[in-house]
């Protein structure tokens, strides 16, 4: 019975860590995620150019999060200090799925008047996960 | 619920005259991201509400928060609003910033004009470039600080 329960356990988390709306507490997990539903790979350079960019509106990403999101940024009305974009100077960014949608949700809405495609954020992430120390 | 009844009354505060209550780890994580976690007693339940009803068009931005947290949130501002001395009607665009006992604090004869220009000031809902334990919900006259 004992090892009817671990197989199915071990079948459900297995399962779990399949989908894309997983948990994938990790920002590789969370890349993996959204190229698996965009249905193909993540190119860095296109996620650079759409971070860097104005999308028809007063905004680009880069406005708040700088350029080169290696350093704080600083909110563009506010003022207020924000932290590190990139993973690999900010260890705790993109590892809450749902921290994540929230913020992509309100700030490509912000930016471009719509959500991003699942591409769009595949790209931005593989793009913020090339920038290290 | 436990979360909203975890915001205890702090003691009176001499300044305010009014009693004040702490934020909430909830309120601190969603709505001071951008800017500064205002003080629910700052402004009467209607503005607050008005506010909570068009986070995706909040001032220009899109804030929107998943239906259970802006429940939970809507709720706590509504229980803690308005304790702030003289809050009772909306003010201009429910601004903090407009109301009248904020004019009145920060007229010309408290704050010189050209505070209100100088970079590291910005904008006037930006307490704590002033007001040095704003964000601890202290903005007692003998805590002000203006920045060059």
């Amino acid at each position: 019975m004992e090892k009817l329960y671990l197989i199915a356990a071990a079948a459900a988390v297995a399962l779990l860590s399949l989908s894309p709306a997983a948990h994938a507490v990790t920002s590789a997990g969370q890349l993996a995620g959204y190229t698996a539903q965009a249905g193909a790979p993540a190119k860095a350079e296109r996620g650079q150019q759409l971070f860097t960019t104005k999308h028809g509106k007063e905004w680009s990403c880069s406005s708040c999060h700088t350029a080169v999101p290696t350093i704080e940024g600083k909110h563009a009305s506010t003022g207020k200090v924000i932290g590190a974009l990139a993973p690999a100077f900010n260890p705790e960014r993109f590892t809450d799925t749902a921290k994540t949608e929230k913020w992509f949700r309100r700030n490509c809405n912000d930016v471009m008047g719509r959500e991003c495609t699942p591409g769009e954020k595949s790209d931005v992430l593989a793009w913020l996960l090339t920038l290290k120390r | 619920m436990a979360l909203l009844a975890a915001g205890t009354v702090a003691a009176a505060q001499a300044d305010s005259g009014g009693t004040r209550v702490a934020n909430t780890p909830k309120y601190e994580q969603e709505c001071a991201a951008c800017h500064m976690a205002f003080p629910p007693g700052m402004l009467p339940a209607g503005s607050w509400q008005h506010l909570m009803g068009s986070l995706n068009k909040h001032y220009g931005t899109d804030a929107s928060l998943d239906d259970v947290t802006q429940r939970e949130l809507s709720a706590w501002l509504k229980a803690n609003a308005g304790t702030y001395k003289r809050v009772s009607e909306e003010s201009p665009q429910d601004r903090i910033t407009k109301s009248a006992w904020f004019l009145r604090k920060h007229r010309e004869g408290e704050v010189p004009t050209d505070v209100w220009k100088r970079a590291s000031v910005g904008s006037p809902s930006n307490c704590v470039a002033c007001h040095i334990n704003a964000a601890k919900g202290s903005f007692s006259e003998r805590e002000i600080r203006l920045p060059k």
